[in-house]
């Protein structure tokens, strides 16, 4: 525990802070883009993008070598693989507009196909140069243990790159994820909009390669963003808690990594974030499963209440077991199924707002507070006391009109 | 072609094209209801699901495995169902949320668990080692006579042959439902269809197939099984049952021909060793497709392309 | 809450006869109370309504006035929140051979592979069971229904390769293979060319001269009079229902969508104004 703490506190050696603040910057630059992905429905095309980097890395290397330098040098591995992922995201595009193939299809294909290429890859470098191969499977899953510093500094340094880059797009890649029609025609350019956020795709992916590995960048980029979306319906606020969200799962899965052994970074890095993902799902106030629940039971009795009431006010019988349950609930109803005094007075006064609702159709036909009539809103609050006295004498005006 | 090819390449064949077709059978109802990345979400969660049947277990048997994988697969479609459901997410996010954090937690296991005693690496789960599925006591081809050499057989043969059998009939038997369902759901709940249980057993009915062919070939190549070939046979076809013969075509020839290339490919260019033939599968499944993309005779879009 | 005694009114004064004639147990559609939410807005609630036999009933209301989900929840397609539905003095499951539904043309897959003969023929798979598969006589039924929808050269055709009006005529035909007694149609003229629109409501009027039951989610409010014996006016709750002369009315109107039809459009529409 005490390694855990003093690795939060970047006192565990040069390295390790290192480590953790490059992975937090990650969390924060794929928390961010990857909100922009979510908004546009397009999430799983950073899978494909993940994993269209291998074939991109192993010709890297192998031109490396050919070259007679190291084949594992960190920047050329990383333009390796930046390129194959955009050629896969060029292709994923193509299919999608040039065939009848939807969209899903398209990203599937071209990630099994291009991820497949390069096993093919590296088994040719497995023979070609036997053991020396041996860096390039890190880049699945990840390693960030005997990381060289300098290959740590490039990490941060992107990072930090692509923070920067998010900040300065992310007004004009909301506007393009909230309506992409209304943001053409307010001038945006929404085909580049597209292409900078694929962009920023393609760096945080590059840069997750070594710290969380091309299988598991996708979860940063897809995880926060949904957890975010438990907790508010605003876009600028989503990219913030979904920044925030990463960022926090990329210093503390990192500082766990160093901390205990047998702790392989990416994959607690990962888990972390799914498991402030399922906080949001069960507890955030806005979208989460418990205030939802309890909104809906909320509801449903508000309906059974309302036709109990009018059914009682008519003096129909009623069926419904839960219906009966709700006006026994607030006292309207004794056991034996009777109405109580207060219980006829509140049947009276919902049939009598019933007829309000009726004549307020007709007087206010403008109007669109009369649209929110839902059956459930209570007429006071939206009509005045005076408005509805008139209402009220419209009633008794019409000749035997009540309900 | 006598006793060596007996020994060394048939069952590896046998047993990808097996595979292939075990995926791209369903394949076809997938694409058509845009649930082709399902198969991407089944192949990351096998690998938990291996790794929780080792823990329990303690051995690398295969049926336990299979048991965990399948399971895994079932505990993922209803996650990423119930996120969906809750959370108002679509899907393609849902599923992104459950299967890479599902994969997560395998790997971390993975690494926790003494596993040194066994052969259980992430890389393998990934992508496979279908070379190695060789019929040793094979003396040529009268042993596929000889009762005593074909139980000696790599047992995925019979495995992924029944699991074919398996989804071969599903489709067959509720080959109207699923038509009707795929195309016009209302309607077929309006026929008294029960849609919803229906696509349930399509995704358990693919999760099987992931799960048998995840031996053979390893998890993420079964995805393009799942999708190349039964996408290519979309572009060459409008009839439903004729796209579903394509695909086996495609899918055989991509086990076939996937097989030989990894094989004898290099020897052709002069080099030594083979390579994946797993990988090599799915570059020629996606060869297949990359020519059906640009010759097939249906390839072009009719009206504006739906929004998912 | 149904209201026993409005609804047996209503259905005596319809059909002029005593009121035992009125059997609500056997009302090919009967509602009860019906809410229908997505999420938290009800989309309808606390709806009555019953539809007589042999008869050509009209749905009509504002945009999200719920026409649609009450069609999707008297087939059971949609979840109820509260109420009941009867087909025929039975609950949906029991009865839904004698259910045709035609859905919006915009909830379908049209790039799906396959030809209209094809479509067709799925309205037959209640006939088939299982292991069955669609074969000469199935065909020739189905080239039947595409003869009375004047479509049966284009059987072959892709259904992609269609315009509007001849997909809404192949889901007609595919309803017709159906052979209901309670037909639902969702917005059948929508988006439709004239000859199509006569083509439809040709075939709808002889199913009624069968003696079958036609319900139309409707869009076109100056065709109601024309084409409907009845009316159900609803904007989440029902405005009211009943014979189209007496219940489609100015003011009934008025109620129902509320101020988006002013007072000189109402006229253009030669209506009875109270």
């Amino acid at each position: 525990m005490e390694g855990f703490l003093s690795a939060l506190l970047l006192q565990s050696g040069y390295n390790a802070a290192l480590v953790g603040i490059g992975a937090a910057l990650l969390g924060i630059a794929a928390g961010g883009t990857g909100t922009f992905i979510f908004l546009r429905k397009r999430s799983l095309v950073s899978d494909a993008a993940a994993h269209a980097t291998l074939p991109g890395i192993c010709l890297a290397f192998m031109a490396m070598v050919a070259f007679g330098g190291d084949g594992r040098n960190l920047t050329g591995l990383m333009i390796g693989s930046a390129a194959s992922a955009a050629v896969a995201l060029v292709l994923v595009d193509w299919i999608s507009r040039e065939t009848r193939l939807p969209e899903d299809a398209a990203i599937g294909a071209v990630l099994s196909v291009f991820f497949g290429f390069g096993i093919v890859l590296m088994t040719v470098i497995q023979t070609m140069t036997s053991g020396r191969q041996a860096g390039l499977e890190s880049f699945l899953l990840g390693s960030t243990a005997g990381m060289l510093f300098n290959e740590a500094v490039t990490i941060a340094i992107a990072g930090a790159v692509a923070g920067l880059l998010l900040l300065l797009l992310h007004r004009r890649m909301t506007l393009v994820a909230f309506d992409p029609e209304f943001a053409a025609t307010t001038g945006v350019d929404v085909r580049s909009t597209d292409l900078a956020t694929m962009g920023l795709v393609l760096v945080v992916t590059v840069i997750g390669l070594k710290v969380v590995g091309l299988v598991l960048i996708v979860a940063m980029l897809i995880i926060p963003a949904v957890a975010a979306r438990f907790w508010t319906e605003r876009v600028d606020r989503l990219v913030a808690i979904a920044a925030v969200i990463g960022g926090v799962s990329g210093y503390t899965g990192a500082a766990a990594s160093a901390a205990y052994p047998n702790v392989p970074t990416g994959a607690i890095i990962v888990l972390i974030s799914f498991g402030l993902f399922a906080v949001s799902l069960a507890f955030a106030p806005v979208r989460g499963v418990v205030a939802s629940l309890y909104r809906h039971v909320r509801f449903q009795r508000q309906v059974h209440l309302r036709q109990g009431l009018l059914a009682v006010a008519r003096g129909e019988p009623i069926f419904d077991g839960l219906t009966l349950k709700v006006l026994r609930f607030f006292g309207h109803i004794r056991a034996d199924g009777v109405a109580t005094l207060s219980g006829r007075a509140a049947a009276a006064k919902a049939l009598r707002d019933e007829a309000r609702w009726e004549v307020a159709r007709e007087t206010h036909q403008e109007d669109m507070s009369v649209a929110r009539f839902d059956g459930l809103t209570a007429i006071e609050k939206v009509f005045t006391p005076d408005e509805i006295a008139e209402l009220d004498r419209r009633i008794g005006d019409r000749i035997g009109v009540v309900a | 072609m006598g006793a060596d090819f007996v020994q060394f390449s048939l069952t590896p064949m046998l047993i990808g094209t097996l595979a292939a077709l075990a995926c791209a059978l369903p394949g076809n109802f997938l694409l058509l209801r845009r649930q082709a990345l399902i198969g991407d979400a089944i192949s990351h969660v096998v690998l938990p699901g291996i790794v929780v049947a080792f823990l329990i277990t303690g051995t690398v048997a295969a049926w336990p495995m299979m048991l965990g994988a399948s399971l895994a697969a079932i505990v993922a479609v209803l996650l990423i169902e119930t996120i969906k459901r809750l959370g108002r997410i679509d899907a393609g996010a849902a599923m992104g949320v459950v299967f890479t954090a599902m994969f997560a937690g395998g790997v971390l296991l993975l690494e926790q668990s003494d596993t040194s005693s066994v052969h259980l690496d992430v890389e393998h789960a990934l992508y496979g080692n279908l070379e190695s599925l060789i019929w040793l006591e094979a003396e040529g081809w009268g042993s596929l006579f000889d009762w005593a050499a074909l139980s000696q057989m790599p047992p995925q043969v019979v495995r992924l042959a029944v699991v074919l059998g398996v989804v071969a009939g599903f489709i067959f038997v509720f080959w109207n439902a699923l038509k009707i369902s795929t195309f016009d759901e209302g309607f077929a709940l309006s026929l008294g269809i029960r849609a919803r249980l229906l696509g349930f057993g399509l995704v358990v009915v693919t999760a099987i197939a992931a799960v048998a062919a995840f031996d053979a070939v390893g998890s993420i190549i079964v995805i393009a099984m799942f999708i190349c070939p039964p996408a290519a046979a979309r572009l060459m076809t409008d009839d439903l049952g004729r796209q579903v013969a394509w695909s086996a075509a495609f899918a055989l020839a991509s086990a076939v021909f996937g097989y030989v290339f990894a094989g004898y490919g290099p020897l052709w260019f002069g080099a030594a060793g083979s390579v994946s033939a797993a990988g090599m599968i799915a570059t020629v499944s996606g060869l297949i497709l990359a020519t059906a993309c640009l010759f097939g005779p249906k390839r072009k879009r009719i009206g504006a392309a739906r929004e998912a | 809450m149904r209201n026993a005694l409005q609804g047996s009114i209503g259905i005596v004064a319809r059909n002029g006869e005593t009121a035992l004639a009125a059997d609500l147990s056997n009302l090919p559609l009967l509602i009860d109370g019906l809410t229908v939410s997505y999420g938290e807005k009800p989309a309808i609630f606390s709806i009555d309504a019953s539809f007589a036999a042999g008869r050509m009933i009209a749905i009509v209301g504002p945009n999200g006035a719920g026409k649609s989900t009450l069609i999707k929840a008297a087939l059971g397609i949609v979840p109820r929140l509260s109420g009941t539905v009867r087909v025929f003095g039975q609950p949906i499951e029991q009865v839904r051979g004698r259910m045709a539904y035609v859905p919006q043309r915009a909830s379908v897959d049209w790039d799906f592979p396959a030809r209209v003969v094809d479509v067709v023929m799925m309205g037959l798979y209640r006939t088939l069971g299982f292991l069955r598969f669609a074969g000469t006589k199935e065909r020739s039924t189905a080239l039947a229904c595409l003869d009375r929808v004047g479509m049966a050269d284009f059987a072959e055709r892709q259904i992609g390769q269609l315009s509007g009006g001849q997909q809404q005529r192949v889901f007609l035909a595919r309803a017709l293979a159906q052979d209901a007694d309670l037909y639902l149609l969702d917005e059948p003229l929508a988006g439709v060319d004239a000859a199509t629109e006569r083509t439809i409501m040709d075939v709808l009027k002889s199913l009624k001269t069968e003696g079958r039951t036609v319900i139309c989610v409707h869009h076109d409010l100056s065709t109601v009079e024309r084409y409907f014996d009845d009316v159900l006016l609803i904007n989440v709750r029902k405005i009211a229902e009943g014979p189209v002369a007496s219940t489609f009315t100015d003011r009934n109107l008025q109620k129902t969508y509320g101020g988006r039809l002013a007072g000189a459009h109402i006229e253009q529409l030669r209506l009875p104004v109270e």
